[in-house]
């Protein structure tokens, strides 16, 4: 209502916040506050990823036997899926900066069924490792082991795709409240900032779970 | 919109599917790799996270358009990184200069000699 900026152009854009000059300004400083965000999260995941590699090399033996209670085809099955959901996040991105308003939508709905397959192989996962007693720390329960401390392995197997899992249901809300506002038709190529950014956090999301996908299956 | 992003937008879908196409390949180029016995694990190690760092700048430069953007969000994204090698690099300097490390024994193994403090250096 009072910004120089608006009293010069003389009209009012509604996705313009007064505290910004520009539509370019308030974009940049979403994206920047977003970058920032995803920092802290490799953080998050890395304080895991160090803890894995100090207690691979001290219990290497405990590793590698543990890693062949995990279904190679089903890591690689998810590792595709979530690539592709990565394509198909991007793409609406780009439906959105070209106004491609019913493609949007679709296209959000295809990410949000790719994460849904991801969750679903998950659980199959999980509920495998449940029955068989492969849980973590105290309540690691298998049998017949020739080496020990694999328990440990497992620890991290369940809070590094425990985590992983939580920022993809995450994923799944944040892409459907995208959804709901690209039927309403918020999104065009004047303003697709939440879509940008959703899409930067689905990445990351895809990102962590290549690293996560040789090192926890493909141990040799 | 300038010409040039204007052409970049119109080629998008393109780069986005030949990206893709790359990240599948390497994908399969992984898990052939883990499959091969190499004289030493480190090996297979070392050309797996390879792999995966060249898939994570894949999806950093093309899906999260740092390609295309203002350096500072590559800064934010570095220095993440940077960050965490930091802590990787302090706590294997901690681990690998102690003298003494006490074994964890929450859960007793069932096949395992009775749980003794490792002796890295029995001088002092």
């Amino acid at each position: 209502m009072s910004t120089t900026a608006q009293l010069v152009q003389g009209h009012h854009d509604p996705t313009l916040q007064h505290h910004f000059h520009t539509k370019e300004q308030q974009f940049e400083t979403s994206k920047l506050g977003m970058w920032l965000f995803l920092a802290t999260e490799i953080l998050l995941f890395g304080g895991l990823f160090v803890g894995f590699a100090l207690m691979q090399q001290k219990y290497p033996q405990a590793f590698l036997l543990a890693h062949h209670h995990l279904d190679r085809s089903l890591g690689a099955l998810n590792t595709v899926v979530l690539l592709l959901s990565s394509f198909t996040m991007v793409m609406a991105v780009w439906a959105a900066q070209t106004s491609r308003k019913k493609l949007l939508v679709w296209l959000l709905l295809a990410t949000m069924a790719c994460a849904f397959i991801f969750l679903g192989v998950k659980y199959f996962e999980y509920s495998h490792k449940f029955h068989e007693g492969l849980l973590p720390g105290k309540f690691y329960s298998h049998k017949g082991d020739t080496v020990p401390n694999q328990f440990v392995f497992f620890s991290f197997y369940f809070m590094m795709t425990g985590l992983h899992g939580i920022h993809i249901l995450g994923g799944i809300g944040a892409i459907g409240w995208l959804v709901i506002r690209a039927l309403k038709g918020d999104f065009d190529a004047n303003y697709y900032t939440p879509v940008d950014l959703i899409g930067l956090y689905w990445h990351l999301v895809d990102l962590i779970w290549i690293y996560l996908f040789p090192l926890l299956y493909l141990i040799q | 919109m300038s010409h040039n992003q204007q052409a970049e937008t119109a080629a998008a879908p393109k780069v986005y599917a030949a990206t893709l196409l790359a990240l599948l390949a390497l994908t399969a180029i992984t898990v052939a790799a883990a499959g091969i016995h190499f004289s030493s694990g480190s090996v297979n190690v070392v050309i797996a996270l390879s792999i995966a760092t060249i898939k994570a700048s894949l999806v950093a430069l093309v899906f999260m358009h740092l390609r295309h953007d203002k350096p500072i969000n590559a800064i934010v994204a570095i220095s993440g990184f940077l960050f965490l090698a930091l802590l990787l690099a302090y706590c294997v300097i901690d681990i690998d200069t102690r003298r003494t490390i006490v074994p964890y024994t929450a859960k007793v193994p069932e096949k395992a000699a009775p749980a003794t403090p490792v002796e890295a250096d029995t001088k002092k």
